[in-house]
């Protein structure tokens, strides 16, 4: 039954895949490998390896492994700072007033236009590339956080005040849990952003990771590779999001039923 | 209220600038990686009389303009045919659900070996990155439309397509419009991105590599502020396009709230 | 035990208080009763010191409310922005017990004590969202009195559940309020409620706010949903409060009385 229901939902991939293998082939076009080659050519690539490492090869770590560190790292660091600052900034409606206009000059600003400046001020590699995934994906956690803390009910504060909450219980217990919807929407914002810094960065400052791949593939004419990293990046995408949903299903359940009820 | 507001914000501008200056002044930054502040504004000032620099802002404002344009001649159509057919919005559902993830400068390699004009290319990966939000929101700004209010019109005997025009589109406008905004902060990254990432002639992005190689800091922080501020004064004309429009759609809002 | 004396408040040239004096007794219960928008809740919340009226004074057991008082508890209307979604009624409850210097043992132990109280023992680990409203303004009630304060507040803490649930909860309360000897506070636009469960019934006039009259309610200790609400005292004295509330002048027997 579920069976039936899936092939009923998904029926156009497998179509779709066999229209491109049939067309890619007929044009024989370089650009465009047949599916069939850059599936072949990602096992190779990524699946070879010994089953001891779960079929994954010395390339697959290579690629992999740094971009997922930074992406995690950048985006970790972003959330510490951008919901720090933001509860700061949300709880104080005169420092919001302060910052308001450095907040919106800085979040837009084009992102890329700024990794010629860290490449220049930092180290090529990691520290770049990290700032410049910070920079890029603070702004919707900050956004977001600032909101979230700044719409907290005012219920909510006034009963913290009756019993005399300390701050750090104010913030930890009350706002920080109060603004967590918002606060979540945008970490899950920042993380698709992530992605996408993550492979410009990973173009301009790096030495490896898949978007160094992605573009040394098109480079060398190889191009059934750098398809094969378009459905990784692809795959990647799709997998962290879910994951996230995922998370976010879990932690939030008291906002979901809570919203259902009222 | 809003007086103070305003003067708190400029304030804080001020603030900002003038500590900037002051740990420039003290020495412990390098100034040939970080100039002083004062440095950066006479930077940016100059950039406003240098021909090289304004044909390159030109010719990024043109690529992200006509970007957008084509992006929304594509993506709401194709948004309205999608969430004016279930059945078809179902099917391709899981492909879209499989391309979007796809960071969208990751197409750059490949629209770099298909476009030969630097124009088409930095167009072509617009509409692909800026078509997403503007899709994604018309098929659910559609499917919340009203059902009253399309049976009303039904029961006149309207057809299904005076449905759409005259019902539809009008209640998911609002949202199409966010979308818009949306792209048009995500058109902008992927023209840059192309223009670092394919080269060119002309390009912001461009006059910003080449201002490195020359390091001229105080340059490429002027151009990137004017980027921002130019972000920032479109994205607000957006928005004041969206209330005055969309008054209505506030208020019904705040009602039903 | 509580004093308020020519409490006046504006906000900015509307003033809603006019001149407020109430006192209670120690373990008195005393229901404040008075149309909607008179400025009831401005009262309590002067009192629970959120905010700060323009004039008069508060004294809590001699003391001037100046910040919130620590041996003061509120029980809000509207339980579901009151209670944390977040939390278990359990730890709802024992969250501010921190301040009382418990240590999480012993802030669970009181935690479910006040709970059981409140007949809600089974339902200590649900959360707020996965109870009715009665049972969500029950764990509010627990929470008060968990915190054992000497001046429990209540602002209209029936106004949000049904008419059964209401009757329960004025049980609930009567029967906890006395237990603990709490001096409490009840604001309600209810002019049944305030008789039936009030020692003493304060009418406030339409907005700004004055005291109308201040209603000693003899209807003895124990109290019963049907029979007291049958007693002649209980009728004559629901139709005073009635004809205060939409602005009649007092009649002289019942104030000979006082």
């Amino acid at each position: 039954m579920n069976v039936i229901r899936a092939v009923g939902r998904l029926w156009l991939v497998p179509v779709t895949l066999v229209a491109w293998e049939i067309a890619t082939r007929a044009a024989g076009q370089p650009f465009f490998p047949p599916p069939s080659a850059t599936l072949a050519r990602m096992g190779e690539m990524w699946l070879s390896g010994p089953p001891a490492h779960l079929l994954l090869t010395e390339q697959a770590m290579s690629d992999f492994g740094p971009s997922l560190a930074r992406l995690f790292a950048g985006w970790a660091l972003a959330a510490v700072l951008g919901v720090a600052a933001g509860v700061a900034i949300g709880c104080s409606p005169r420092l919001s007033g302060y910052l308001d206009p450095l907040i919106h000059l800085g979040r837009a600003v084009p992102p890329p236009l700024l990794v010629p400046f860290f490449l220049a001020l930092l180290k090529l590699g990691t520290p770049a590339q990290l700032a410049t995934i910070v920079f890029g994906i603070i702004w919707p956690i900050l956004l977001n956080t600032i909101d979230g803390a700044r719409t907290v009910d005012r219920q909510h504060l006034e009963t913290a005040r009756i019993f005399g909450f300390s701050t750090a219980q104010r913030l930890t217990r009350v706002i920080v849990p109060a603004a967590m919807p918002k606060i979540f929407a945008g970490l899950r914002l920042a993380l698709s952003l992530a992605l996408i810094l993550l492979i410009v960065a990973e173009i301009f400052a790096g030495s490896g990771g898949l978007g160094y791949r992605l573009l040394s593939a098109q480079r060398t004419y190889l191009y059934a590779d750098m398809w094969g990293c378009l459905v990784v990046l692809g795959l990647l995408g799709y997998l962290l999001n879910s994951a996230f949903l995922l998370l976010e299903r879990r932690v939030l359940a008291w906002h979901r039923s809570a919203r259902q009820t009222t | 209220m809003e007086h103070a507001r305003v003067l708190r914000g400029v304030a804080g501008v001020a603030g900002f600038l003038a500590a900037a200056e002051i740990v420039g002044a003290t020495g412990l930054i390098d100034d040939r990686f970080l100039p002083r502040m004062s440095t950066i504004l006479r930077g940016a000032a100059e950039l406003l009389a240098d021909q090289e620099f304004l044909a390159d802002a030109r010719a990024t404002l043109v690529a992200w303009g006509l970007g957008l344009l084509l992006t929304v001649a594509v993506a709401v159509p194709a948004g309205l045919a999608l969430g004016a057919l279930p059945p078809v919005e179902r099917a391709v559902r899981p492909l879209i659900e499989f391309l979007r993830p796809i960071p969208s400068v990751a197409v750059i390699p490949l629209a770099i070996l298909l476009f030969s004009d630097n124009l088409h290319l930095r167009v072509a990966v617009v509409v692909y990155a800026a078509s997403w939000p503007i899709v994604i929101n018309t098929i659910y700004a559609l499917r919340d439309v009203d059902p009253l209010a399309k049976e009303t019109l039904r029961s006149f005997g309207f057809g299904p397509v005076s449905v759409l025009l005259r019902v539809a589109l009008p209640s998911a406008a609002p949202f199409i419009a966010t979308g818009i905004r949306v792209a048009a902060g995500t058109a902008v990254i992927l023209v840059i991105s192309a223009e670092l990432l394919a080269g060119g002639a002309e390009g912001v992005g461009i006059y910003i590599m080449e201002a490195a190689g020359g390091n001229r800091m105080d340059l490429m922080l002027g151009a990137t502020l004017w980027a921002g501020l130019f972000g920032v004064l479109s994205n607000s004309a957006l928005v004041a396009v969206e209330r005055r429009l969309f008054r209505w759609h506030d208020v019904r809002a705040g009602a039903a709230r | 035990m509580l004093e308020i004396t020519d409490l006046v408040h504006s906000y900015g040239s509307h003033r809603v208080l006019d001149g407020v004096s109430i006192r209670a007794a120690e373990g008195e219960l005393v229901c404040v009763v008075g149309p909607s928008g008179c400025g009831k809740s401005t009262l309590l919340r002067s009192v629970a010191g959120l905010i700060r009226p323009t004039g008069g004074r508060v004294l809590i057991d001699g003391q001037p409310v100046e910040r919130i008082p620590d041996n003061l508890a509120v029980v809000f209307q509207d339980y579901s922005r009151s209670l944390y979604p977040w939390m278990t009624a359990a730890n709802n409850v024992a969250l501010p017990l921190r301040r009382r210097g418990l240590d999480r043992r012993r802030r669970r132990d009181a935690a479910m004590a006040a709970l059981d109280q409140v007949g809600l023992a089974d339902a200590a680990e649900k959360y707020p969202w996965e109870m009715s409203g009665g049972m969500q303004q029950r764990v509010s009630i627990a929470r008060a009195l968990a915190y054992r304060p000497s001046l429990l507040l209540m602002d209209e803490p029936f106004g949000s559940v049904d008419a059964q649930t209401r009757e329960d909860l004025e049980d609930l309360v009567l029967r906890v309020c006395a237990h603990h000897g709490m001096t409490t506070l009840l604001i309600t636009h209810d002019i049944d409620e305030s008789v039936y469960v009030g020692d003493r019934v304060i009418v406030l006039t339409r907005s700004p706010a004055r005291v109308a009259a201040d209603l000693p309610v003899d209807l003895g200790e124990s109290r019963d949903q049907i029979a007291t609400r049958q007693l002649d005292a209980f009728v004559r004295l629901r139709a005073e409060v009635g004809r205060l509330v939409r602005g009649g002048s007092p009649t002289p027997t019942v104030l000979e009385k006082h």
